[in-house]
């Protein structure tokens, strides 16, 4: 406990951060940890490039698009506390948590969890999933393995099947309708976030 | 199928008439033959029914040429025999050795008659709602067992240890093995593992410890049964058996989770169940039990439970790389399925290990890599047989259940069955209780009472408990008290938690399942948000199952598809889907526009595609009489023409395809009117063509679709000799139709009672056709489709995602 109290305290504002994450000082620790294995010039912030040195994330086919959800549009890299705000998404969610209208929504319900899920397609931002963005994304996933004429038909038909109000594009509230089957699993929790302090610090990092 | 072929090529070569008119007269032709093969079905199954109560009959063997030894009569004692001593020495004409064809022709008769009474419960669909079918099957078991034993006949020995465990059960496992959906159970496989495990340990230890407190009181009168008989008990009954659970569980929808827990676990406690067998009947023998033989016993379980999957993988992979070569004998591919899996079930019953558990990695295991190897139709043929098989044995175990239980010896003791039945309930629900808790922290999804509640409500016993106990050593002085405990047993929970079941899911308002995820939507962003998690997990440099998820993909897609596939083109799952959905809207377009479809397009041996029905049905019958028949022999023959032009391609579909509803139509014609239509026009020339097929009895018109109603038609016409007595009974029989038209919506329709002439044969149409039912339930699957959606609404449910 000692060395979290001394991580601790590097951190400016520590507080003001796990109010708003909920994260608990193990885990802030231990995000921090990581911050500063991927922060290999130690200049407190991140950029893009520090995150595409993960080896498995670039191979993963929306990693850039991953990457890009760390970064606000127009910031050039991230200092600890947005990498904080951004893995908040990923924390179990709170069932107990009273339900205030008056305070905003907390960072990890499923709303705003499936607001950053939506975010990752929805790449210029107008709160639509436009067609061609559809297809940038499927094509990511599904790399060689179609046609551009297949992409466009599976695109198509995804547009049918979730588009109510006929726009030709799927919306947050649309979106928000499909009923995530096995990804229902991310509305709940996120396996890094969930176990406790000893086991993940115990834990080596890895590259 | 044969002579079809050659009668058409036959009929091709002899008419050159319109092709209508040589449609027309295949169709008949067809038809005949179908209803002659169905003749003798029905011949049989009645002469059997009669010659039941008789016993064998015997032949005397006749003297093989040239041999000197006089083989012996036997004769049954007092049974009539059907035919005259050989004393005489004329020409025997008519001769029946029923002893040489008994073994198999019981065994097909008990089949069908297991069959006919799962036919027989969907009459009324509200019974099958609320009482499961395995309910209605002991129920009719015990009912047989009851005539059986009123007419001292034995039953055959179905459920003996050899015959059940080698042939009863395996396809049932296989069948579950099969369909299990992969995704869910890999997910929850830790907390399969812990039900199966832990929880029938902690059962059996509990209950055998209870039981054997409660034969310490006096005045149950079972002090004779020492500690180890209670633990082998104990052992027995604690197993929860996947056949009862299926059997309930799949037309209850609850949500996935629960589902795939309550499911891996009776099949994966086979391995705890065969090992504290096979340890408390060795200890029984044994005067003493030494401390070394509990750790042999824990090593063991160790070597049950993994030498089953191992030897299941080692199969599943064997015969994927077989099926990889099966290109050109497409024919046979299916066979390589059926006979790995049972070698891999043989095999580790050879070796005393868990037979189940390798039989259902076998098939989770090859699954996978065949469905890609093999053919569209060897895929479907699979999934189809395999389902097939998988029913039939349910069937026969629960129909000989009852009847067993009528037949076997019984001793009863309230005091130790009222507690047998009381401590299972007691230790399984602490069980479920305490194991919960503890496996609660690391699911993702963590079960609540209710979900707790249903997962020790659902844990029934079945047959697998009673085989084994049947099986027990005679060494065992109250072995027809554990049999008659386990019967109250199963017949307990099958018949009271079984049909509570259902209406206390509704009542607590257990977690459903969502029926409706197969769309591309649920699957594209499903695997976006997959990637994500995964991405993130990287992130933060933390391994979760994902990342194993991951990692076996990659060496998946690198090594093993490599080997084992042939055409290695790696096809994402959103893509299959897509394919799937596209080729079910295609089918759904076609179905609207020109009615029903027949998958008998596909059938290789039809060489025609008979026309279509119309999407209205309407059902009449006709009465004849003489003075009638002038008149309506025309309609007749135009019903005859309809009637013709359908009933063959569906009774094709009949035997295929479920999914079609297939109505059997049959109709005979007049004597009289021969003379008649010869004279009016070609259509009745059909007529005549199948007045000759006059032996014709009939049978249930079935239609196997749920949406449609049943219609059962009987009609008999017999050659003349024997019409007048009994045409004249059979003339009050009404036929009832339901059916239906476009709108779904079913209306009866009564058709007419036939009337009598005496010189002439009667006949009695009543014709059913049957509205298209929608394809959409059956999907044509393609590659790796998870799940086998059948238009019954039973299994749907279960195979889809529940919503948050």
């Amino acid at each position: 406990m000692g060395s979290t109290n001394s991580t601790l305290s590097k951190i400016p504002n520590v507080e003001e951060l796990m109010e708003e994450t909920g994260f608990t000082p193990a885990h802030i620790v231990r995000l921090y940890d990581r911050f500063e294995a991927l922060d290999k010039e130690k200049t407190g912030h991140l950029r893009p490039q520090d995150f595409g040195a993960i080896n498995r994330l670039a191979m993963n086919p929306i990693g850039d698009r991953i990457i890009g959800a760390f970064f606000s549009p127009g910031q050039e890299t991230v200092d600890f506390h947005s990498f904080v705000r951004i893995l908040a998404h990923f924390r179990p969610a709170d069932k107990k948590h009273p339900k205030d209208p008056s305070m905003p929504e907390p960072v990890n319900s499923r709303t705003s969890k499936l607001k950053f899920a939506f975010q990752l397609y929805d790449q210029d931002k107008d709160g639509k999933i436009s067609r061609a963005e559809l297809l940038q994304v499927l094509r990511s996933m599904l790399e060689m393995q179609v046609t551009e004429e297949q992409l466009e038909s599976i695109a198509d038909r995804t547009i049918q099947e979730a588009d109510l109000d006929n726009d030709d594009a799927i919306s947050f509230e649309e979106f928000r309708k499909v009923p995530l089957g096995r990804a229902r699993r991310l509305t709940y929790q996120h396996g890094p976030l969930q176990h406790s302090a000893p086991r993940i610090l115990s834990q080596p990092h890895r590259k | 199928m044969i002579y079809d072929r050659v009668t058409i090529k036959l009929l091709e070569g002899l008419c050159h008439k319109p092709p209508k008119f040589q449609n027309g007269v295949k169709i008949v032709l067809l038809l005949l033959l179908y209803q002659m093969k169905l003749a003798v079905n029905f011949l049989t199954i009645g002469l059997v029914i009669l010659s039941l109560p008789c016993g064998s009959y015997t032949e005397i063997p006749p003297k093989p040429p040239g041999s000197v030894t006089v083989l012996p009569p036997v004769k049954p004692a007092g049974g009539p025999q059907a035919f005259p001593d050989a004393e005489n020495s004329n020409l025997p004409v008519f001769t029946m050795d029923y002893a040489r064809i008994q073994v198999p022709f019981e065994v097909t008769l008990w089949v069908l008659l297991a069959s006919f009474a799962k036919i027989g419960f969907h009459v009324y669909h509200k019974i099958t709602f609320w009482v499961p079918e395995s309910c209605l099957l002991i129920s009719i078991g015990l009912i047989v067992g009851a005539i059986m034993h009123s007419v001292h006949e034995e039953p055959p020995a179905v459920l003996s240890y050899n015959v059940f465990f080698l042939f009863m059960l395996p396809p049932i496992v296989l069948e579950s093995g099969y369909f299990m959906p992969t995704r869910p159970f890999f997910e929850n496989v830790g907390t399969v593992l812990w039900f199966a495990v832990v929880g029938t340990l902690w059962n059996s230890i509990g209950i055998g410890m209870s039981l054997y407190a409660v034969c310490q009181i006096e005045a149950f009168e079972v002090q004779d049964i020492n500690l180890q008989e209670n633990m082998l008990f104990a052992a027995i009954i604690s197993a929860v058996d996947p056949v009862a659970v299926l059997s309930v569980f799949e037309d209850v929808s609850v949500n996935e989770q629960l589902y795939i827990v309550v499911f891996g676990e009776c099949l994966f406690n086979d391995a705890v169940t065969v090992v504290l067998y096979n340890m408390f009947i060795f200890v029984a023998d044994m005067p003493v039990v030494e401390p070394v033989d509990v750790f042999l016993g824990v090593a063991r379980f160790f070597v049950v439970g993994l030498g089953g999957m191992g030897f299941g993988v080692i199969f599943g992979f064997v015969a994927s790389f077989t099926t990889r070569f099966t290109s050109n004998v497409r024919e046979i591919e299916p066979l390589f399925i059926f006979m790995y899996s049972y070698l891999a079930y043989l095999v580790a019953e050879l070796f005393s290990i868990s037979s189940i558990m390798a039989i259902v990695t076998c098939a989770l295991t090859m699954k996978y890599y065949v469905e890609e190897n093999v053919s569209q139709r060897s895929c479907t043929t699979i999934r189809h047989v395999v389902k097939m098989l998988g029913t039939i044995s349910e069937t026969l175990i629960f129909f000989f259940l009852g009847v067993v239980t009528i037949t076997t010896e019984h001793e009863w003791n309230w005091g130790y069955i009222m507690f047998t039945l009381l401590l299972a309930l007691v230790w399984r629900g602490l069980g479920v209780l305490v194991l919960t808790q503890i496996i609660n922290p690391f699911r993702t999804i963590p079960f609540n009472f209710k979900d707790q509640f249903i997962l020790g409500y659902g844990g029934l016993r079945g047959a697998i408990s009673f085989a084994l106990v049947f099986t027990l050593p005679d060494s065992i002085g109250r072995k027809k008290l554990f049999v008659t405990t386990t019967i109250c047993m199963i017949m307990f929970t099958v018949f009271i938690q079984g049909i509570s079941i259902r209406p206390l899911i509704e009542f607590i308002n257990v977690r459903r399942t969502n029926r409706n995820l197969e769309t591309i939507n649920v699957e594209i962003h499903s695997r976006l948000i997959e990637h994500t998690i995964a991405g993130v997990e990287d992130l933060c440099g933390q391994w979760s199952h994902y990342y194993w998820k991951d990692k076996f993909l990659k060496f998946n897609n690198r090594i093993l598809r490599k080997i084992l596939i042939r055409d290695n083109r790696a096809e994402s799952s959103i893509v299959a889907l897509y394919k799937k959905l596209e080729l079910q809207n295609a089918m759904e377009i076609l179905d609207t526009v020109s009615g029903d479809i027949n998958a008998g397009s596909s059938i290789v041996s039809l060489q025609y595609v008979y026309p279509l029905c119309p999407s209205s049905s309407c059902s009449f019958s006709l009465s004849l009489s003489l003075s009638l028949s002038l008149s309506l022999s025309l309609s007749l023959s135009l019903s005859f023409a309809f009637s013709l032009a359908c009933s063959p391609s569906l009774s094709f579909s009949l035997s295929v395809s479920h999914s079609l509803a297939p109505s059997l139509a049959c109709s005979l014609s007049l004597s009289l009117s021969l003379s008649l239509s010869l004279a009016l026009s070609c259509s009745l020339s059909l007529i005549l063509l199948l007045s000759l097929s006059l032996a014709l009895p009939l049978l249930l018109a079935l239609s196997l679709s749920h949406s449609l109603a049943l219609s059962f038609a009987l009609s008999l016409s017999l050659s003349l000799p024997l019409s007048l007595s009994l045409s004249l009974s059979l003339s009050l029989s009404l036929s009832l139709s339901l059916c239906t038209n476009d709108t779904h919506t079913l209306w009866p329709c009564p058709s007419l009672c036939v009337s009598l002439c005496p010189p002439c044969c009667l006949s009695y149409t009543s014709l059913h056709l049957i509205h298209p039912s929608s394809l959409t339930h059956y999907p044509f699957n393609l590659n790796r489709s998870d799940g086998y959606l059948s238009n019954t609404s039973r299994r749907v449910g279960i195979w889809s995602i529940y919503q948050g």
